[in-house]
């Protein structure tokens, strides 16, 4: 236990230049990491949201509102499937996840089943074809019912929240905030991060909208204040910004897509000076545009965005360029955040921020400076304890706990694991557990002597007789930051982190490095007695 | 050489005749805290309850007086003001808004609108804006972490230790943890991920310290084998004490600055923390060790029976 050859010396002492070496970079200044190689510049800890300030929001996919239009779309296939096999029906209704279609004639029950079943598309198949169909369709009676079968919710729910960040990082990407993390979180989270954003408000305004554009036609026979819609069209209120009316009787059907669009801009109005959004389609958009503005030349058309009717100016003459402008009497602010949405594109469903943890840049900067403090003054306090007791082998154990610290550093930096403010009172805390270990030994050490041993049996026993209380102590701590890091969330998955850590790292400092301090020790200077 | 001993060498402290002292302070104790957690209970905080808590630091010291009326005029239900740290920071703290998620979001900007309108040029350091889909889904990970924290060291202990050594530990523990969740319960603390955080960490602490305790014990066992189990018991604790002590105060050292500088969130955490490692330290003497003697009389050494004066024998030592 106490002989140690040659090789293992040079990697003891190979493993503490190493930490040393891949820690320094958190040290450095912007200009000293740039003439650096990458490799080595980014052996860096990531400083949590806590310490470096920053915007932590957590959103939720509305699924219901996914699956809701589902079934509505599927409503307007089966309407179009019956028309063509001339099956009649009384009624088509949404059910919980399913459409349910009345039909006039039971009779045509088989009928109307082989039209339904056309709905369906695989889903769950791989590009070689299988998969299952996403509908089933059932008849009992007069009444056929199309649900949605579980893989296909499934399917959709996966989809809806892919596309979601998608969006939602195209939508941050436009805001121009640095390295910010989004990922996805269980079936129907997201999860995003902002460093440095200290107001999170623009970000959770453009997160919070749909921005679904539409161009729809407007329905000028029918009083938009009588509160009744004729068939085909439902009565949409406008935005804030419309000076002309309050409500409008819009056209249910969609003339042209706002995900046709390929470009949109904010700019100011040269004749008026307001503020605008000039927008531009793609081919198939801009052929469906012309189409449109030709045929119905001295209508109102009008742009919907998430259900209420931005503008709905009249059209002059065909439109033939893909181009347009939308004014909405917009602000500078409010044009270009309508840019940004619709440049990025629409969210398959409403998001809304479930959880919000804002932190201000100084904020973070006074907590990493009390946490560095608190550490240095924690530090301090431990080897003077260590020292009053243990004399050299507690200077021994000091400098253990100091490479300790460099070591968890390094292993931080290498994973590029986040620093957190409960991060760094875990690295507090393993101050005063690793040197249990030290204690443990060297009391070991004491009483073996008082026993009459002498000074390499004494020092035998006490390391092989402590080890296994040091194992075992250490291992509890590790379950017990296990279970913390696997239940935890957000920050305090830093405190489990390092202490774990910490912990591995001082079975090595605290015994193997000691041992290796104390042996050279002893045979260079032979001592008579040891100094516990 | 000086060396700094906090218990002298050769201390002999007869500590098992504390022994139904110890376990009775500690049972009522642990009992007043039982009733304390349910009535009034613990104060959440809102990772576990939901709600919005707003940081500021003002220009001046604010006047609360008028700020918690200011606030309390917005109709968001019990507004909460707490000066921390410097006069000028200020801790504002709502209870969860009625309605969805969505709703706290409302609220936070309300607050942090008719702040900047109050006090101007008050500068908000921190949000947090929790709903209740999310504060129950923490709430529920922290108890399922504490349980499984107890189950996993229920386990760790039963291989390797015989049971008597086991449950006491066990025992011990819920004993320790009960008077943590006691004194959140009388100090109002907040109560949550921090604070289980803590727990956990208190419950490691209390483990290793009845794991050396008690492999020091069977270390005996073998070596005095005629020796009463309740000297043998002192015995232990006593050639363990110093480094019982030591650990603690080491313990102690590197957490007090937590307690000192750790800010809004982790002073608590230092301030338990230095609760819970006297706790830890106190209850493997007090109260895992009678609660061995109690069990282990007559069973922890096979076949021999106790016999009368310790006749300290050295058996063979390996």
């Amino acid at each position: 236990m106490l002989y140690f050859s040659r090789w293992k010396i040079y990697m003891i002492v190979a493993t503490c230049v190493a930490g040393f070496i891949m820690m320094l970079p958190n040290f450095m200044g912007r200009d000293t990491l740039a003439a650096l190689p990458s490799w080595y510049a980014n052996s860096r800890v990531a400083l949590g949201l806590d310490l470096r300030g920053g915007s932590h929001l957590l959103l939720e996919v509305d699924m219901a509102t996914v699956i809701r239009d589902r079934v509505e779309s599927l409503i307007d296939g089966a309407r179009q499937q019956l028309r063509t096999a001339n099956v009649g029906y009384t009624a088509i209704n949404a059910a919980d996840k399913a459409v349910t279609v009345q039909l006039r004639d039971p009779a045509q029950a088989d009928e109307a089943v082989k039209a339904l079943r056309q709905l369906a598309s695989p889903v769950g198949g791989t590009a070689l074809g299988g998969g299952q169909p996403d509908l089933t369709v059932t008849a009992d009676g007069g009444v056929v019912t199309v649900a949605l079968s579980e893989v296909a919710l499934r399917d959709r729910s996966t989809q809806a929240i892919e596309q979601s960040i998608e969006i939602v990082r195209r939508r941050i990407d436009e805001t121009g905030v640095n390295e910010p993390t989004i990922a996805r979180q269980g079936n129907d989270r997201i999860l995003v991060q902002l460093p440095g954003v200290e107001d999170p408000d623009r970000v959770k305004r453009l997160l919070g909208t749909t921005a679904k554009m539409t161009f729809r036609l407007v329905d000028v026979t029918a009083d938009p204040n009588s509160g009744r819609a004729p068939p085909g069209t439902e009565i949409l209120p406008s935005a804030e910004g419309d000076r002309y009316q309050s409500r409008y009787v819009i056209r249910k059907k969609v003339e042209v897509d706002g995900a046709t669009l390929k470009n949109a801009t904010a700019s100011t109005n040269s004749q008026t000076g307001e503020w605008v959004v000039n927008f531009e389609f793609n081919s198939a958009g801009a052929n469906r545009f012309a189409e449109v503005t030709k045929a119905n030349v001295g209508r109102p058309f009008a742009i919907v965005l998430d259900n209420k009717v931005i503008s709905a100016p009249v059209i002059r003459e065909p439109i033939t360029g893909g181009r347009g402008q939308i004014s909405g009497n917009f602000t500078a602010a409010a044009a270009n955040d309508l840019s940004v949405l619709l440049r990025a594109g629409a969210l398959p469903a409403p998001l809304k921020v479930i959880e919000e943890r804002t932190v201000g840049p100084d904020l973070g900067a006074d907590s990493i400076r009390a946490g560095l403090t608190a550490v240095v003054v924690g530090f301090v306090m431990v080897c003077a304890y260590m020292i009053a007791s243990y004399g050299l082998f507690g200077a021994f154990a000091c400098f253990a706990l100091l490479i300790n610290i460099v070591l968890t550093l390094a292993a931080l930096s290498l994973l590029h694991a986040t620093l957190t403010l409960p991060g760094i009172a875990g690295i507090l805390l393993t101050l005063g557990l690793a040197v249990d270990a030290n204690i443990l030994i060297n009391e070991r050490i004491r009483e073996e002597s008082k026993k009459g041993r002498g000074v390499f049996a004494s020092m035998e026993a006490g390391f092989s007789r402590a080890y296994s209380t040091i194992v075992d102590s250490n291992l509890t701590t590790a379950i017990k930051m296990a279970l913390l890091f696997i239940f935890g969330t957000g920050t305090i998955k830093g405190f489990a982190v390092t202490i774990t850590f910490g912990i591995l790292i001082s079975m090595f400092t605290a015994t193997v490095l000691v041992r290796l301090m104390m042996v050279t020790w002893l045979r260079r200077t032979r001592p008579a007695a040891l100094p516990v | 050489m000086f060396h700094l001993r906090l218990v002298p060498d050769n201390t002999k402290i007869p500590f098992m005749n504390g022994r139904f002292a110890g376990l009775i302070t500690s049972a009522v104790l642990s009992i007043a805290s039982l009733i304390l957690f349910f009535h009034p209970g613990l104060n959440y905080g809102i990772d576990f309850r939901g709600g919005i808590v707003i940081e500021a630091r003002t220009p001046q010291a604010p006047d609360f007086a008028s700020l918690r009326h200011t606030l309390s005029g917005l109709g968001m239900g019990t507004v909460a003001l707490q000066e921390f740290g410097s006069p000028q920071d200020v801790l504002i703290r709502l209870e969860r808004q009625p309605g969805d998620d969505a709703a706290q979001q409302v609220a936070a900007d309300k607050v942090r609108g008719t702040l900047a309108q109050a006090i101007p040029g008050t500068q908000v350091r921190r949000v947090e804006a929790v709903g209740a889909s999310v504060s129950g889904e923490l709430f529920a990970n922290g108890m399922l972490a504490l349980g499984l924290a107890m189950l996993a060291m229920l386990i760790y202990i039963w291989f390797r230790f015989e049971w008597q050594f086991g449950l006491g530990a066990v025992v011990t523990l819920l004993l320790d943890i009960t008077k943590i969740v006691g004194f959140y319960a009388v100090t109002g603390l907040q109560f949550n991920l921090v604070a289980v955080a803590a727990i956990l960490t208190i419950m490691g602490y209390s483990i290793n310290d009845k794991v050396v305790v008690y492999d020091r014990m069977r270390e005996n066992l073998r070596i005095y084998k005629k020796m009463p189990l309740r000297d043998l018991i002192d015995l232990s604790i006593n050639e363990t004490l110093n480094r019982t002590v030591g650990t603690s105060m080491c313990t102690f050292l590197s957490v007090i600055p937590l307690a000192l500088f750790g800010g809004e969130a982790l002073q608590d955490f230092g301030i338990v923390l230095l609760l819970g490692v006297f706790i830890a330290t106190t209850s493997s003497i007090f109260i895992a060790a009678p609660i061995l003697l109690f069990l282990g009389e007559n069973r922890l050494r096979r076949g021999a029976p106790v016999e009368g004066p310790a006749a300290k024998e050295p058996a063979t030592t390996p």
